[in-house]
């Protein structure tokens, strides 16, 4: 048995996802137009390879990876080729996008892809396969998934860690994949296995999800390589040191990866993906993603092409006149967004509309009366009242230095409980990018 | 905030019925003065009001809480404001203080009024619900009544002047425990109970208003070493029950150590600064000139919590190894 233990601190917030939780993954139609940005993932962004006006078929690679650390994109619906421009982003500024428009018949059916042995295939050979089906962590990361499966230099993986924690508020995608794609989950976990040499294969669930875990153990059966366990419910316990501390009880070193300690972390529906996509050699072009909130009439778990912009994905949703607030993500972690002409992307794990009840913006902010109640929730033990005043005193090279600001992975539980309403990890995002530009400068300066 | 204000009505009520119109006078007096000052200040910043976040109507409670019965109200509206100026709004408001706000108005009165602000009176007097104590309404600048021959006439049996604190240091006179817990003896007009402070105290805590480590520190290191003192001398120093139960103790380690602002954050930190301010507590009881030591214990704690807060922050996840590596 695993030494696990609950890891210490972080929060409890509603679930809610009892909206979801039971409904089965069913398919969204086609938009009139799909927006596929180019960078959907962390890394270099994808060379696109189709010109304006050519016809591809659903399935087709559409750009390619733009170096090791990128990933290409698939055309998620048969059609033609309108143009690429920019587009918005959900970070709020403007990216290059290829614009398709399906054919009004387009199917749904893939005719692209043939299929290819893995169990013939070297890990190298599999480190690629997985990159040319441009999967990246659906977790919400989008980090591609061929990069964790290539083992770090000088380094040992003897351990895949499944994550099916899910502890983001409302999100119920990854849920109902492992009810659903069991079978998908299992073999994508087995693939990452043999391309990382790893000896075992242990899959986390949190204990809200029994159907989950009932699931993933009737399709392991009297298999011994991979095993289930169901950890306490508690947010953010799908992070990944949070979960490595939960089951091993060990401490994934500050600044460090899982690999440091001999782990590899995926997401379970990147492995489902991946455990599909992969025999077939096919592309990634769609995912699940839980569209939900207070003001949808069909709220649902929608297997969704990519490239869909989110306007239509509410439409089909039914989105009522009663949305205030459209958040990409979950609750904790998400950002509300700006414009519905934003598309669907990779990493998009769900869509939370929020009703005009739910939202109370313009509430003022206090100041911090060092409480410590942000101290006592964060997972990572940083002191985020601390850093939250260096914030405010634009001293964010001290936040990096003194106060492990890197560290944070931007969880919210802090704000979550600041009694003052300080959006202390809205700061800390700030502070990391303004960190970025300032080493970005001095290299320029330096290289003058 | 405005729950902690409910939390200290009925500390404000026990007094008004042990000590009477004064103690209501007195509270009203404070509460009033901070709450005005706030306002003038915030106006004077140019800056809305910060009246309505409820804190400072605590300060006010707090500083004639600690204050004896009869002090003269207009020192009372001067204690307030220095409280809430000095306190508070010099250093930016709510978020800012360095100090607790109510004490550093009370360390002024001490320094500036040091004989009314030891000029105790008998609880339980007669007509204390229709006379005030002669030194309440003494004028600005005019010397306060002399007490004496008012508190030989109101006073009613058992009920002294002094307050045990006094009676222990002065004449070596240990007051019962029990009177003492339930507070039905002399004191600052809302330090008496420490039965009632410790219910509405428990309060705040099960509504997780209150961190429960401060007071649980202070009280603790009060106890273990008044129990120290007693052990090594017990004809001279009286027992750790009576360190925990008199003065002011209770009062401060619930409602003015715990003040937020000027307490450390990290969780090794409040322990460290609860236990300092226990410790000084008894120190400056026995072997200082002062029967009462919590407000400077308080206001010692105060000024190093930022320092224990730098010492103690916390060991960042994951870097555990290097810590031991580098031991």
């Amino acid at each position: 048995m695993l030494n696990g233990r609950r890891f210490s601190r972080g929060v409890h917030p509603p679930e809610s996802k009892e909206q979801t939780s039971h409904l089965p993954i069913r398919r969204l139609p086609f938009a009139p137009v799909l927006i596929v940005p180019l960078s959907q993932h962390t890394g270099a962004p994808a060379v696109a390879i189709v010109r304006e006006g050519q016809e591809v078929v659903r399935g087709e690679p559409i750009a390619k990876a733009g170096g090791f650390v990128s990933v290409p994109m698939h055309a998620p619906a048969t059609g033609r080729i309108e143009k690429i421009a920019l587009a918005p982003s959900a970070r709020g500024d403007l990216a290059k996008a290829v614009y398709l428009k399906p054919y009004p018949s387009a199917s749904q059916e893939i005719l692209y892809g043939a299929p290819q042995d893995i169990e013939q295939m070297t890990p190298e050979q599999i480190v690629h396969a997985v990159q040319e089906t441009g999967v990246v962590g659906l977790g919400g990361a989008a980090f591609p998934t061929h990069i964790k499966m290539k083992v770090p230099e000088g380094k040992k993986v003897d351990t895949v860690l499944v994550n099916g924690c899910e502890c983001e508020p409302y999100l119920t995608t990854d849920h109902r994949v492992m009810v659903e794609q069991a079978g998908e989950v299992l073999h994508g976990a087995r693939i990452a296995m043999k391309a990382l040499d790893a000896r075992r294969a242990i899959v986390g669930v949190e204990d809200n999800k029994p159907d989950a875990v009932e699931a993933l153990r009737t399709a392991i059966g009297a298999a011994t390589d991979i095993t289930v366990e169901a950890v306490p419910t508690r947010y953010p316990q799908g992070a990944e040191k949070m979960l490595i501390q939960a089951l091993f009880g060990r401490e994934v070193p500050s600044g460090g990866l899982p690999g440091d300690i001999g782990v590899a972390v995926f997401n379970v529906a990147t492995l489902a993906q991946i455990g599909d996509l992969l025999p077939r050699h096919q592309g990634l072009i769609e995912r699940v993603v839980t569209i939900t909130g207070p003001a949808l009439s069909k709220p649902g778990n929608y297997l969704t092409a990519l490239g869909t912009p989110l306007r239509w994905a509410l439409e089909q949703a039914g989105c009522t006149d009663e949305a205030a607030s459209v958040i990409l993500g979950g609750p904790m972690m998400g950002s509300a967004i700006g414009t519905l002409d934003v598309p669907i992307t990779k990493g998009v794990t769900g869509i939370l509309v929020l009703a005009r009840r739910d939202v109370k913006n313009h509430r003022p902010i206090h100041p911090c009366i060092r409480c410590g109640a942000c101290v006592d929730v964060c997972p990572l033990y940083l002191n985020p009242s601390r850093l939250g005043m260096l914030a405010r005193k634009e001293r964010y090279e001290e936040m990096e230095t003194e106060f492990h600001l890197n560290d944070c992975f931007e969880c919210g539980c802090c704000s979550y409980v600041c009694p003052s309403r300080i959006p202390l990890v809205q700061y800390f995002r700030i502070s990391k990018q303004m960190n970025r530009e300032r080493k970005a400068r001095e290299r320029a300066h330096s290289n003058a | 905030m405005r729950n902690v204000v409910y939390a200290l009505l009925p500390v404000c009520a026990f007094s008004v019925w042990l000590f009477g119109v004064s103690a209501l006078a007195l509270i009203v007096t404070a509460a009033a003065a901070s709450v005005l000052t706030e306002h003038l200040f915030s106006k004077l910043a140019n800056r809305p009001s910060s009246v309505k976040d409820f804190s400072v109507v605590i300060t006010g409670l707090l500083l004639a809480l600690t204050l004896p019965p009869g002090f003269p109200l207009w020192m009372t509206a001067v204690g307030g404001f220095i409280a809430v100026a000095l306190g508070k709004m010099l250093f930016g408001g709510l978020g800012f203080n360095i100090f607790n706000p109510a004490l550093v108005g009370r360390a002024f009165l001490q320094a500036a009024f040091p004989v009314a602000i030891t000029s105790y009176t008998p609880a339980m007097a007669r007509d204390r619900f229709s006379e005030f104590i002669p030194t309440t309404l003494a004028l600005p600048f005019m010397q306060p009544a002399a007490l004496t021959e008012w508190i030989a006439r109101v006073r009613v049996d058992a009920f002294s002047g002094a307050t045990p604190l006094m009676q222990q240091k002065f004449d070596h006179v240990t007051t019962e425990i029990l009177p003492l817990f339930l507070g039905k003896v002399s004191g600052s007009a809302g330090e008496t109970s420490a039965l009632l402070i410790l219910l509405c105290g428990a309060y705040l805590i099960a509504r997780n208003f209150m961190d429960w480590r401060i007071p649980a520190a202070m009280l603790l290191s009060a106890f273990l070493a008044g129990g120290a003192f007693h052990l090594a001398s017990p004809a001279q120093y009286p027992n750790p029950f009576f360190v925990l139960f008199s003065g002011g103790l209770m009062l401060g380690a619930l409602f003015m150590a715990t003040d937020m602002v000027a307490s450390p954050v990290t969780p090794l930190g409040v322990w460290i600064y609860g236990a300092l301010m226990g410790l000084v507590t008894v120190i400056i009881r026995f072997l200082g000139g002062l029967p009462e030591g919590v407000m400077y214990a308080i206001l010692l704690g105060n000024a190093v919590s930022p320092m224990i807060d730098n010492l103690t922050q916390p060991r960042v996840f994951g870097t555990r190894k290097k810590a031991e590596a580098k031991s």
